[in-house]
């Protein structure tokens, strides 16, 4: 029986080779996973907000795109992760409401992801895959014998990236 | 800055849920008023909760909600955020259309009608609240959204987030007959707004 480690909003976690990291229910939040090729250790972060830098209670680092992936880099690499072995790939940053005059607060998810893409490439770890946008919700899993990342949705099926 | 959720004293959220409460009361009148039946509503409850708990309030971060999404505009801005679980949705829209449909997935004609709850919820709670503070406010259309209860959740949730780390939010249970409703409503003020709302309310 392989574990199931679940992440909530605003957190994150990591697992050694077979666990498996999940997140239910990202909206317009997105879940940033990072992955060793070479010791198979995997993270996930599930970021609420793009950046730390604009917010006055910014203790939690998991809750914030630019401080959580650097975390959870710094987490994975105690554990023995090879820093240059990392890869990233990325879901989530749904809009899940629309409104005609898309205020800033209502783009929140495509924030979302452009601060993410922006820290992973300040960090150099490249961006394998990502299924992101849309305006519905979806539950990922990333399996760490693998690093396949496992997306699943209403009614817009269920797919592999 | 504006002050955030965790640091309102017990006064503060008293008259919040006061509030609350004479809100869900006139949201009762209204609906029952709508289709001349009689509707009980329990004391809503309201809750002060960290986000990650949230989900779990409707049942899981993977049970598919409807969610009705408002913005407030006016002398203060923020939006108002409406979750019914699907199977109370069909309850509602079987209560309003006054039919016994068991279809588990909603038409354009229930989504309709929900997006009529919602404003009559919204609209309700808006014009006690306005009354209580002679604030001046307007809600803007509604918006909605059936999905995963995480992912809209986290919509409120974002919102909150700009300003701490917990949410509140207002539970009410409608009853007609053996029906029986639950909504989930959220207020989100925006940041300066919750100062100028508790100033008005005289907690501030």
């Amino acid at each position: 029986m392989i574990d199931i480690i679940k992440v909530g909003m605003a957190d994150l976690n990591t697992t050694y080779c077979p666990g498996v990291l999940t997140t239910l229910g990202l909206g317009s939040c997105v879940g940033i996973c990072l992955y060793d090729v070479s010791t198979k250790i995997s993270g996930l972060v599930h970021i609420m907000l793009p950046s730390s830098l604009q917010i006055k209670n910014n203790s939690n680092e998991a809750k914030f795109a630019d401080t959580g992936i650097v975390k959870l880099m710094e987490v994975m690499i105690k554990m023995g992760a090879n820093r240059r072995k990392l890869i990233s790939k990325i879901a989530g940053g749904a809009q899940m409401f629309n409104f005609n005059d898309s205020s800033e607060i209502m783009r929140i998810g495509m924030r979302n992801i452009a601060a993410t893409k922006e820290t992973l490439k300040k960090l150099n770890i490249p961006l394998v895959s990502e299924d992101t946008g849309g305006n519905y919700g979806r539950t990922i899993e990333l399996y760490s014998e693998t690093g396949i990342l496992l997306v699943k949705t209403i009614g817009y099926g269920t797919k592999q990236i | 800055m504006g002050i955030s959720i965790e640091e309102l004293n017990s006064m503060q959220i008293d008259v919040l849920k006061e509030i609350g409460n004479i809100g869900a009361g006139n949201a009762a009148t209204a609906l029952s008023k709508m289709i001349s039946k009689r509707i009980d509503m329990d004391v809503p409850k309201v809750n002060i909760l960290e986000f990650k708990n949230v989900p779990e309030l409707v049942g899981g971060p993977e049970t598919e909600v409807v969610g009705i999404y408002f913005k407030v505009n006016g002398d203060i801005g923020g939006s108002i955020m409406v979750i019914i679980d699907k199977k109370s949705a069909r309850k509602l829209t079987n209560l309003l259309m006054d039919r016994n449909s068991e279809e588990d997935d909603l038409d354009e004609m229930d989504l309709s009608a929900l997006q009529e709850v919602g404003n009559i919820l919204s609209g309700s709670y808006l014009s006690s609240l306005s009354t209580l503070t002679n604030l001046n406010l307007t809600v803007s259309v509604p918006s909605l959204a059936v999905d995963m209860a995480g992912a809209i959740i986290s919509v409120p949730v974002i919102l909150f987030g700009q300003v701490g780390d917990k949410v509140m939010l207002i539970e009410t249970y409608f009853s007609e007959g053996t029906y029986h409703v639950k909504s989930n409503f959220f207020l989100i003020p925006h940041e300066d707004s919750f100062e100028i709302l508790l100033k008005s309310l005289g907690v501030f």
